[in-house]
């Protein structure tokens, strides 16, 4: 991260002393630029942060990896530094935090009775035998999200665990493992599945929450549509090998090392709702798995990922291939229309001479 | 290859005694060279992606693309993937020559440009057609087209990418080409092999999954076994091939159909006699009459 910053004439610590004013309005300014909103949000954000206006973050840990925190560790626009300690104020994560026992507890607690905060949750919750697959300081997952996430402000799934199950309801699901709305059925929850999610997906809705206290428009699933809106393969960079036929059958052949589209090998980018395609991971370029030469697994969607074969063929969505009309079948030609045909034409052109020698006749007796 | 009139009086020459004397085409069209390569479509495996129809193109040089995509054969567009649908059901479905066994446009071809050649594969001569267009009239399935928007017009169908797949100098088979969509299809929908070979193939498919494949009266059936004659592309669906756009065609090809018209006409040099008998006896009359008006 510290050479990165380096490039971009950035401190390598924004929480030195040393930050001033300008400094931190411009990596507010990137990090808007990052999720493709204009600097002038960037500005907002500064501002809210300077105001106070932090919004408090619970971070709850279930049934998963940490990939979604790890990943979220390691984005720089803004780098989590900045993000923790001068955007949001985190509350409670049990990864990040330096205490442990009663006294995160009490952190949990204290941020729960005031209220107001956003409740992120990372992976799914076991819901077989009361629950009992999953459980901190004594209480079960279904309880600690039902109490945390029911007075949240807002609540953010975060990836596909949270999302809808992820890998944890992965069949058979022996724990009973499920997304956070199933949990929250009367809260409005803020899917961002993936494997591990976007961390700009997750830093686009946070900030918008606590820049401008509304969150972003959602489709039926609950998934914001500036990220959710559209399929890997809509704007595949692989896009136009698909277009033109040209596939790569197997790891390490020809088109393979040529970059050709990996839809032969099961690539499930037409059928999987993300926006890895056109933002990369952690700014590295090309830091998806489509990018680095992996047919895409289908992590965001449900039904898709973890769920069907990694080299099965993934399903088209509706394309435009022109229609067979009956109209195109050639008409039944029987020898009796043959014959019918033949013998009109045979008439008219009987028909034709006779009346032309009658006009030449005409023509010589009135000459 | 152009044509000199020596030639051409020769082809005009052998015409005529073919039309003579026939030579029994039907049983050389009986069956398929033994050496005979196609393709098989299976319908159900198809996605529409038209992948097939872009590496057509590029493999036969043809312009046009994916994102101005033609709605039929035509002129530039010797492959075509379209979509059957209705209430219940929808299939995909591609066209292209079906290189049959024995070909109603070889058969109308008066002057040889359509030839069944090595591998049974039909390929159209540039420098023998006179552009009659009697190919289009003759092919049951409606596949050549004739370009009618370019100054010097060409007969356009598909060749089996005849220049790709075959080696004109040893008359070989190239070891792995393919014909451009079969190159191209992820989905190995359309395969290329030896004509035997597919129809194994295919026999193995149904047997594999019987309920995938539609025929009369729920026996799956391969069209091209011996539709018009048989084809040297075979197809697979699981509508019915009508709805796809196959015509039905008996067991006899048309080709067969119109020679078996034709020949029978002239059969023992009766229609020639018979006419010129007329013509004769119509002239011997005439004379009779302007002498007797003489006289």
């Amino acid at each position: 991260m510290g050479r990165r910053d380096e490039w971009l004439d950035l401190p390598a610590d924004l929480t030195d002393d040393g930050v001033d004013r300008r400094d931190f309005v411009k990596v507010c300014m990137l990090a808007a630029a990052a999720l493709g909103l204009p600097a002038a949000t960037g500005v907002k954000w500064a501002e809210a942060a300077e105001s106070g206006l932090k919004p408090s973050v619970i971070w709850l840990h279930f049934q998963e990896c940490t990939g979604c925190t790890e990943s979220l560790l390691r984005t720089s626009h803004p780098g989590l530094g900045t993000l923790i300690l001068d955007m949001i104020s985190l509350d409670y994560h049990e990864t990040l935090f330096a205490a442990a026992g009663h006294q995160i507890e009490k952190c949990l607690h204290d941020a729960v009775e005031a209220g107001g905060y956003i409740c992120v949750v990372e992976g799914a919750i076991p819901t077989k035998e009361d629950g009992i697959y999953c459980q901190i300081a004594g209480r079960t997952a279904i309880d600690i999200l039902q109490d945390v996430g029911g007075k949240a402000a807002a609540v953010i799934a975060i990836g596909s665990c949270a999302s809808w199950g992820g890998i944890p309801s992965a069949d058979p699901n022996p724990t009973g493992a499920v997304g956070a709305q199933e949990i929250l059925p009367d809260k409005t929850v803020i899917n961002l599945p993936g494997c591990p999610s976007n961390p700009y997906n997750f830093l686009g809705v946070v900030l918008q929450f606590a820049t401008m206290g509304t969150l972003p428009a959602l489709d039926d699933e609950g998934r914001p549509l500036f990220a959710y809106g559209r399929t890997i393969h809509e704007h595949c960079p692989r896009r136009a090998h698909f277009d033109a036929g040209r596939f790569a059958r197997q790891f390490g052949d020809e088109g393979h090392n040529l970059g050709y589209c990996l839809f032969a090998m099961g690539c499930k980018g037409p059928e999987t709702y993300a926006n890895c395609s056109t933002l990369h991971f952690n700014e590295v370029p090309d830091a998806w798995p489509i990018g680095i030469g992996a047919p895409c697994f289908g992590c965001t969607t449900k039904g898709v990922g973890f769920t069907k074969p990694l080299f099965q063929e993934a399903a088209l969505p509706p394309n435009y291939v022109p229609p067979i009309h009956p109209s195109d079948q050639r008409g039944p030609i029987t020898p009796g229309w043959a014959g019918v045909v033949g013998l009109a034409t045979g008439a008219a052109v009987g028909g034709a001479l006779m009346a032309s020698k009658k006009l030449g006749e005409g023509e010589t007796e009135g000459s | 290859m152009s044509m000199d009139r020596r030639t051409l009086l020769k082809g005009l020459a052998v015409a005529g005694a073919g039309a003579v004397a026939p030579v029994e085409a039907s049983e050389k069209y009986a069956e398929a060279p033994e050496d005979a390569v196609g393709m098989l479509y299976d319908a159900t495996r198809c996605i529409g992606c038209q992948a097939c129809v872009t590496a057509c193109k590029t493999a036969n040089n043809l312009p046009g693309n994916r994102y101005n995509p033609p709605e039929d054969l035509s002129g530039d567009t010797k492959n075509i993937i379209r979509l059957y649908e209705d209430a219940d059901e929808s299939s995909y479905m591609k066209s292209q020559c079906m290189q049959c066994i024995d070909p109603g446009c070889a058969n109308a071809c008066m002057i040889g440009a359509f030839k069944k050649r090595e591998y049974g594969i039909i390929t159209w001569d540039p420098d023998r057609c006179i552009g009659c267009r009697y190919c289009q009239v003759a092919c049951p399935y409606n596949i050549p087209k004739f370009q009618w928007d370019t100054g010097v017009p060409l007969i356009v169908k598909c060749e089996l990418c005849n220049h790709i797949i075959h080696d004109p100098d040893t008359g070989t088979l190239r070891e792995g080409a393919l014909p451009g969509c079969c190159q191209a299809c992820p989905k190995e929908a359309v395969i290329f092999g030896k004509y035997t070979d597919l129809i194994e193939d295919a026999k193995q498919r149904i047997a594999e999954r019987p309920e995938n494949y539609w025929g009369p009266d729920g026996e799956p059936k391969i069209f091209g076994l011996t539709d018009g004659g048989g084809t040297q592309v075979l197809y697979l669906a699981d509508l019915n091939f009508e709805k796809l756009g196959l015509p039905t065609l008996g067991d006899e090809g048309t080709a067969k159909q119109a020679r078996e018209i034709q020949h029978g006409i002239y059969r023992g040099f009766i229609a020639p006699v018979a006419l010129y008998g007329v013509l004769g006896l119509v002239m011997w009359r005439n004379n009779r009459a302007a002498k007797k008006e003489e006289g």
